[in-house]
C-alpha cells in the first residue's frame, strides 16, 4: 500500500535552505512538509561546514552589502546572475542577525561579532562558530526552530524520486521509503528543491553522501531550467595526506582566515606568484580557481608534493598562537598523527560547490508553476567562481525566500492532486521486486566509483574536447546499461533500490556538466579548457540546459545585470 | 598505501532472520576506517549490504554508529588494523537490516507525515 502525505509547501532536502525554506513557509501560514533522504538536519553539506559566513554585518570594521556585492560579482568573473548576487548580498546580515537572536553562538570579540577576512573580500566580513564548529551550530539552531514551528512535519529517509507536474504546475512529489522500500505520495501545492549540489560526482570531493545532484535531475525531469552547469568549485586545499578520520577535508581553510599559513610545491617553495597571486607569509588571498590551478600546474610540472599536491605548513607559527586559534582541533589532528609545529600536511583541490543550478528568479521560482529552489541548488548568484563564505549566506536567505514566495502562491490554492500524473513515478518503484536473497554485486555502487573516476579526469579542473566528448560517450551508455526501472532488492532498508534512483539522477547530471563544458569553448573561473585557455569576452553569457523527449539541449543566454551604487564607507575614511 | 588486508566479520540479516556473519577482506590502505572498509565492500563485492553513513569523513553527521567488538563507535572514526574485527548493528536499538538500526526520532520519521499509515 502505498503511503500518501498530503500539505501545502513540500520542501526537499533539511540542510541549511530547506530547514529555512520550512520554517519561512511555515511562518508564512503553509501547511509544510520537509523531507531528507538522511536523517533531519544532519544529511547535505551544511553540517559539515566548518568554515565562515559571509555577510556585512559591518559589526567590526565599516562595510556595506553593496561592498560585498562588487566581491561576490568580481569573483564570478563576469557571469554572476547580479539581481540574484544582489539579493544574497543585501539580505545575507538580516540572516545572520536572525540566526543570533535564534542563539546560534557566533563568535564574538569585545562586545561584536567577530569577522575574519577571507579571499576576494575587500573587507573582514565571515563570522563563524568556534572551532571549527559553524555547520554543526547552524544545523543544530535551525532543527530546534523547526520543532517549534506550526503546521511544519518533517522526515528523514524519504528520497523523493519525481516532482509530479500536471497541466504545467506542480501538484506534489513521489518519494521512496527508504525502511520500507514503498512509494509515497506526497500531495503538495508547491515544491521547495534544496537537497544541494553536485560533487559527490567527482572522486575528491567534500561531499556528504547524498550530494549526486538531486536538485538538478529533479528539477530538470519536472521541466525546469538549470543554468550555469559547466562551473564546479575546486577548493585548492582540501586535505590530502596523511589520511585523515573524524574531520572534514577542507578544514584547512579556517586556519588560514586566522593564521595565513605558507603554500609550498614539492621543492618547499612558494608558488602561486607564478600563476600571478602572490601572497605573503600571514596573509590569505588567493582566490580559489587561481590556488587550484596553480597547485595542479605544479604537480604536472613535476614540483608535487609525494601524494601528488602541494604542502601547507604553519611550521613557521609559534605553537602558541596555534593553540589559541584552533583549540581542542589540535589535540583531534595529534591522534590523527599531525603536529604542525613540526610539519606540512599534504593538500589538494577538492571538488567542493557547484556554481551552477536550478534557474530561479528573485522569489526563487522556476519556469514550473509552483516549483521553487534553494540554497546551493540554486544557480546563478555566484557565477563562474564562488566567493568565500557565501555558500552559507546563500542558504539562509535564498531558504528564506523560497518558503516565503511559495506560502505566498499557495495561499487561497486548492490541491491538484493528480494520480495519472503521480502513475508513471510510482509504477518505477512498483517495478523493484523485494527479494530477501537479492545480491545485485557491486552494481550500481561499483558504477559510481566508474562515474566518479570518469569526471575527475575528463569533466574536473582542466578539460579538453577529447576527455569530454570521450565522458559524453561513456555516460550516454551508463545510462542505457542502468535501464529505465531498477531490479530486484532486499526492500528492508532499501540501499540499493535508491542507489538506482541515485544512479539515474548523477547519469542525468553528469551529462549537463559535459555538455555546458563542451559548449564553452574558453577558460574562465572554475571552469579551465586545456585547448581554450584564454578567457573570451564574446562568452560573455550564460548556458541554460533543459530538458525535452529526453534530450538535453544547452543554449546561451543574455546575463542578467543590475546595476547599483557601490555605498560611500564614510568610517573608513 | 601500504600492502596488506583488513579482514572484516560482518553480521547481515533483518529482523527475524537469524544474523548471519559473513567476512571480507578489504585492501587495506594506511589509517583507514571502519566506515572506509564498509564502502569499499559495497562498491566492489557485495551492494546490498546495508549501512547508514552521510557526511563520510567529517563525523559531525553522527549517522554511522555500529558495534565493532562490542563497542559501540563511529564507522567513520574506527581505524582498522589488519587482525579481523566483526562489525554488527547496533544491539539496543531496533534492527533495520545488515548494520542499519532505528535511530531516527519519531517526529521525523514518516510516520509522522502520514494521512493514512501507509505501509
Amino acid at each position: 500500500m502505498t503511503a500518501n502525505v498530503t500539505t501545502d509547501v513540500l520542501v526537499v532536502g533539511a540542510g541549511a535552505a530547506g530547514m529555512y525554506a520550512a520554517i519561512a513557509a511555515s511562518k508564512g501560514g503553509a501547511d509544510t512538509v520537509l523531507v531528507d533522504k538522511s536523517l533531519i538536519g544532519r544529511g547535505g553539506a551544511t553540517i559539515m561546514a566548518q568554515m565562515t559566513v559571509a555577510a556585512a554585518v559591518a559589526e567590526q570594521t565599516p562595510d556595506h552589502w553593496t561592498h560585498h556585492l562588487r566581491d561576490t560579482l568580481a569573483s564570478g568573473r563576469g557571469l554572476c546572475n547580479e539581481d540574484l548576487a544582489a539579493i544574497l548580498c543585501e539580505e545575507a546580515p538580516i540572516r545572520i542577525r536572525e540566526l543570533d537572536a535564534w542563539k546560534i553562538g557566533w563568535a564574538r570579540e569585545d562586545d561584536h561579532m567577530k569577522q575574519v577576512m577571507a579571499p576576494g573580500h575587500g573587507a573582514e566580513r565571515c563570522v563563524y562558530v568556534d572551532f571549527l564548529n559553524t555547520g554543526p551550530a547552524v544545523a543544530k539552531t535551525l532543527r530546534t526552530r523547526l520543532g517549534r514551528a506550526d503546521n511544519l512535519r518533517r522526515a528523514g529517509e524519504l528520497t523523493v524520486t519525481s516532482v509530479v507536474v500536471d497541466a504545467g504546475r506542480v501538484v506534489g512529489a513521489v518519494g521512496l521509503n527508504l525502511e520500507t522500500g514503498g512509494a509515497v505520495t506526497i500531495e503538495a501545492k508547491a515544491v521547495i528543491l534544496a537537497a544541494g549540489g553536485l560533487t559527490k560526482l567527482y572522486r575528491r570531493n567534500s561531499a556528504s553522501v547524498n550530494m549526486g545532484g538531486d536538485s538538478y535531475a529533479l528539477a530538470l525531469r519536472a521541466g525546469a531550467e538549470l543554468i550555469d552547469m559547466e562551473f564546479v568549485q575546486f577548493f585548492p586545499i582540501g586535505h590530502l595526506a596523511p589520511r585523515l578520520v573524524g574531520m572534514d577535508p577542507i578544514m584547512w581553510d579556517p586556519f588560514r582566515y586566522k593564521l595565513g599559513g605558507r603554500l609550498l610545491n614539492g621543492d618547499g617553495q612558494e608558488f602561486t606568484h607564478k600563476y600571478g597571486h602572490a601572497e605573503t607569509t600571514d596573509k590569505y588571498t588567493a582566490p580559489r580557481d587561481v590556488a587550484s590551478f596553480a597547485i595542479l600546474s605544479e604537480v604536472a610540472a613535476g614540483r608535487g608534493s609525494p601524494a601528488g599536491g602541494a604542502y601547507l605548513s604553519f611550521e613557521h607559527i609559534p605553537e602558541s598562537d596555534l593553540r589559541a586559534a584552533f583549540g581542542p582541533v589540535i589535540d583531534r589532528l595529534a591522534a590523527n598523527g599531525i603536529d604542525l609545529t613540526k610539519r606540512g600536511v599534504e593538500v589538494a583541490p577538492i571538488a567542493h560547490y557547484h556554481m551552477g543550478g536550478v534557474r530561479v528568479d528573485g522569489r526563487m521560482a522556476t519556469a514550473v508553476a509552483g516549483l521553487y529552489a534553494a540554497g546551493e541548488a540554486v544557480g546563478g548568484a555566484n557565477g563562474a567562481n564562488r566567493l568565500s563564505g557565501n555558500a552559507l549566506s546563500e542558504a539562509f536567505v535564498f531558504g528564506e525566500r523560497a518558503g516565503r514566495f511559495a506560502a505566498k502562491d499557495v495561499a487561497g490554492r486548492g490541491s491538484a492532486w493528480s494520480e495519472a500524473a503521480a502513475r508513471p513515478a510510482l509504477d518505477e518503484i512498483a517495478a523493484s521486486r523485494h527479494a530477501r536473497d537479492a545480491r545485485p554485486g557491486p552494481g550500481l555502487a561499483a558504477m559510481l566509483v566508474e562515474l566518479q573516476e570518469l569526471m575527475w579526469r575528463d569533466v574536473g579542473l582542466l578539460r579538453t574536447e577529447a576527455g569530454l566528448a570521450g565522458a559524453l560517450a561513456r555516460i550516454t551508455k551508463m545510462r542505457a546499461e542502468i535501464g529505465d526501472h531498477p531490479d530486484g532488492s532486499d526492500h528492508r532498508f532499501a540501499l540499493s533500490l535508491q542507489d538506482w534512483f541515485d544512479m539515474r539522477n548523477s547519469l542525468l547530471v553528469a551529462e549537463t556538466i559535459v555538455l555546458g563544458a563542451h559548449i564553452r569553448t574558453e577558460s574562465r573561473g572554475a571552469h579551465q579548457r586545456e585547448d581554450f585557455a584564454r578567457t573570451d569576452p564574446a562568452q560573455e553569457h550564460n548556458l541554460v540546459t533543459r530538458l525535452a523527449d529526453g534530450e538535453l539541449t544547452v543554449a546561451p543566454v543574455p546575463l542578467v545585470r543590475k546595476p547599483f551604487d557601490l555605498m560611500h564607507l564614510e568610517a573608513a575614511e | 598505501m601500504s600492502p596488506g588486508t583488513a579482514k572484516l566479520r560482518v553480521q547481515r540479516g533483518g529482523p527475524g532472520d537469524d544474523p548471519v556473519f559473513e567476512d571480507f577482506e578489504v585492501p587495506y590502505r594506511q589509517g583507514m576506517s571502519v566506515l572506509d572498509a564498509l564502502i569499499w565492500i559495497r562498491a566492489n563485492k557485495d551492494a546490498s549490504l546495508a549501512i547508514r553513513y552521510s557526511c563520510t569523513n567529517a563525523n559531525t553527521c553522527k549517522e554511522c554508529m555500529v558495534s565493532v567488538e562490542g563497542r559501540t563507535v563511529y564507522a567513520c572514526t574506527e581505524r582498522l588494523g589488519t587482525d579481523r574485527v566483526s562489525v554488527g548493528p547496533l544491539t539496543n536499538k531496533r534492527l533495520l537490516r545488515d548494520l542499519v538500526t532505528d535511530i531516527v526520532p519519531p517526529k521525523e520519521k514518516l510516520s509522522a507525515l502520514l494521512d493514512n499509515g501507509g505501509d
